[in-house]
């Protein structure tokens, strides 16, 4: 709870940087709607006025400023314009309805969880393959490190029209793409925390002629609980990511992806902006789940959280 | 052939490490007998192998020459029958499990029944005086009831021999004697033969039937001292010409090991 103030005054400075940036931001476009309304506009043509900046035309047309929050197609839309159309499309909107976010959500968030859950069996399984086979460890983590240099923007359209093109479709392509990017940390987490019990604790092990199988079970895999937390929660969010990035390159017509895409192309900034935010809170909220089981388990373990 | 009646017998023991710096010769010609029953110290400097020669009765290391009997078994062998609890420098204790649950841990490797399990816990807890703490996680203890805590877990499989690598070490002073005191009565119930691997020569006089004065590069033992001191032993016996004289002895012993380098 003691976080709640630096949080806000951080919040606060951003949201008064947002609302300050509209105006120069949009003064160009303000001018140009303010002239075909006969309103003084100076300088008075738009070739001339394009060789102001935003700030140098703001300063000669004080008049304009609150114009430049109302504007249907704002090239920066202030902050309650996207707050209105998050209300509209996650509130007032059927969750089945197809300008519905909540709908659009679903639709990423599923692919999301499906990619993560893959991600993460996939990266458990590696860091198992990892710490317990010579040859895996020396070669499965320069791919896995190599995995993650590769722009996942350029990837992800080969990915799904390959999959695409054996036949494969709709959400578990996405999935792909999510679990791609985030089988990583839960790789790096988890062969660190399967490593983490010390010698004297194997040695303790070794004393009671324990079998690798029994070390597993009993020392190496709950060890590892803190490290695979702090890992899924870096997944989590590099799943949605991946989701996101999955639905923006092949014309995806549903998600969080496809709704940044419509705004863009057909000039809806508002549209984006709260796909933006809610994709944003997503990622938040799946973050803030896996703290709380983080919390709820370690301290069930007798653990105590850090 | 090395005395196979003996609990532990060991016969020109030698272990060279190999290193990037060339090989290290931890433990040279090491001839040592221990019967059943005794108390056995092994003190020296760092460096001087007596850690390593506990690990070597364990079989947690493997000596390059010589031979060692554990119970008339290899080392490894003895491991395997789980002839001995090992006690280490740090307690160890799993943060996830309760003390009753570390306790259980080698149970339940050895595949003792569930019942069997909480037997024996309450039983070695009330060896270490920790009854009423088998719930409680090992943060919730202090660094000597964790210790103790530690010792219980290798009391738990009823292993004859008890092998402690400086395990009150890290504990101060106060702590350290009223452990000493507890530990040698715990050693009287239960007739266990224990190593007891220190580098605090009180601790070592006041524990001991048997002082094994050890030096370092290479190590070897220097000198084995048979305590003359009576097996019922309170605090203040330390004040006691018999137990200064043998102090006297092991410090002696260590400072002329340190000359020879």
């Amino acid at each position: 709870m003691k976080s709640v103030l630096p949080v806000l005054t951080v919040v606060g400075a951003i949201l008064l940087f947002w609302v300050v940036s509209v105006v120069p931001m949009n003064m160009h476009l303000t001018a140009d709607l303010a002239q075909r309304q006969n309103i003084a506009v100076s300088p008075d043509t738009p070739v001339a006025r394009q060789e102001y900046s935003g700030i140098g035309l703001t300063l000669r047309n004080t008049h304009l400023f609150g114009m430049t929050y109302t504007l249907d197609r704002p090239r920066l839309p202030s902050p309650h314009q996207v707050a209105v159309e998050m209300w509209d499309t996650i509130v007032m909107k059927n969750v089945t309805s197809r300008r519905s976010l909540v709908y659009h959500g679903w639709v990423t968030l599923s692919a999301t969880l499906l990619g993560f859950a893959i991600g993460t069996g996939l990266g458990i399984l590696l860091a198992v393959g990892i710490v317990y086979n010579r040859a895996m460890n020396m070669s499965v983590m320069p791919w896995a490190i190599a995995s993650q240099t590769i722009p996942i923007l350029a990837l992800a359209p080969m990915i799904i029209v390959m999959l695409g093109s054996i036949g494969i479709q709709g959400l578990f392509p996405k999935a792909v793409i999510s679990a791609y990017l985030s089988f990583f940390p839960v790789v790096v987490g988890m062969v660190k925390g399967l490593r983490s019990p010390d010698g004297m604790q194997l040695d303790l092990l070794r004393t009671y002629y324990a079998s690798p199988n029994q070390a597993f079970w009993k020392l190496r895999l709950p060890a590892s609980v803190p490290y695979l937390f702090a890992s899924l929660k870096i997944g989590i969010s590099a799943s949605l990511v991946g989701a996101i990035v999955a639905e923006l390159p092949t014309g995806a017509r549903a998600g969080f992806g496809a709704r940044m895409l419509v705004g863009d192309q057909y000039g809806q900034p508002m549209v984006t902006w709260a796909a933006l935010f809610a994709a944003a809170l997503t990622a938040a909220a799946l973050v803030g789940f896996f703290s709380l089981m983080e919390r709820w388990t370690l301290r069930r373990m007798g653990m105590q959280a850090a | 052939m090395p005395d196979q009646s003996a609990v532990i017998s060991a016969q020109g023991l030698n272990l060279t490490f190999q290193t990037n710096d060339g090989p290290v010769h931890a433990l040279k010609d090491v001839n040592l007998e221990i019967n059943k029953g005794d108390f056995v110290s092994f003190i020296g400097p760092s460096g001087c192998g007596k850690t390593t020669f506990l690990r070597c009765i364990a079989g947690l290391e493997t000596p390059t020459g010589g031979q060692i009997f554990v119970n008339g078994m290899t080392p490894d062998e003895a491991r395997m029958a789980r002839a001995y609890g090992y006690v280490f420098q740090a307690a160890g204790l799993y943060p996830w499990r309760t003390i009753g649950g570390n306790i259980k841990l080698p149970l339940e490797i050895m595949g003792f029944s569930k019942a069997e399990q909480n037997e024996r816990v309450g039983r070695v807890l009330e060896l270490v005086d920790l009854v009423g703490f088998e719930k409680k996680f090992p943060w919730q203890l202090s660094g000597g009831m964790q210790q103790r805590a530690s010792i219980a877990r290798a009391l738990a499989f009823d292993a004859d021999i008890l092998l402690m690598d400086e395990p009150f070490g890290a504990l101060d002073e106060i702590v350290r004697d009223h452990l000493n005191e507890q530990l040698l009565k715990l050693w009287a119930r239960t007739e266990k033969t224990i190593g007891f691997v220190t580098h605090s020569i009180p601790e070592a006089v006041y524990l001991s039937t048997k002082i094994v004065v050890m030096s370092p590069r290479p190590g070897r033992i220097h000198d084995v001292i048979d305590s003359p001191l009576p097996k019922e032993r309170p605090l203040d016996i330390r004040d006691s010409a018999e137990f200064i004289a043998v102090a006297h002895r092991v410090r002696d012993g260590l400072r002329a090991g340190h000359v020879d380098e």
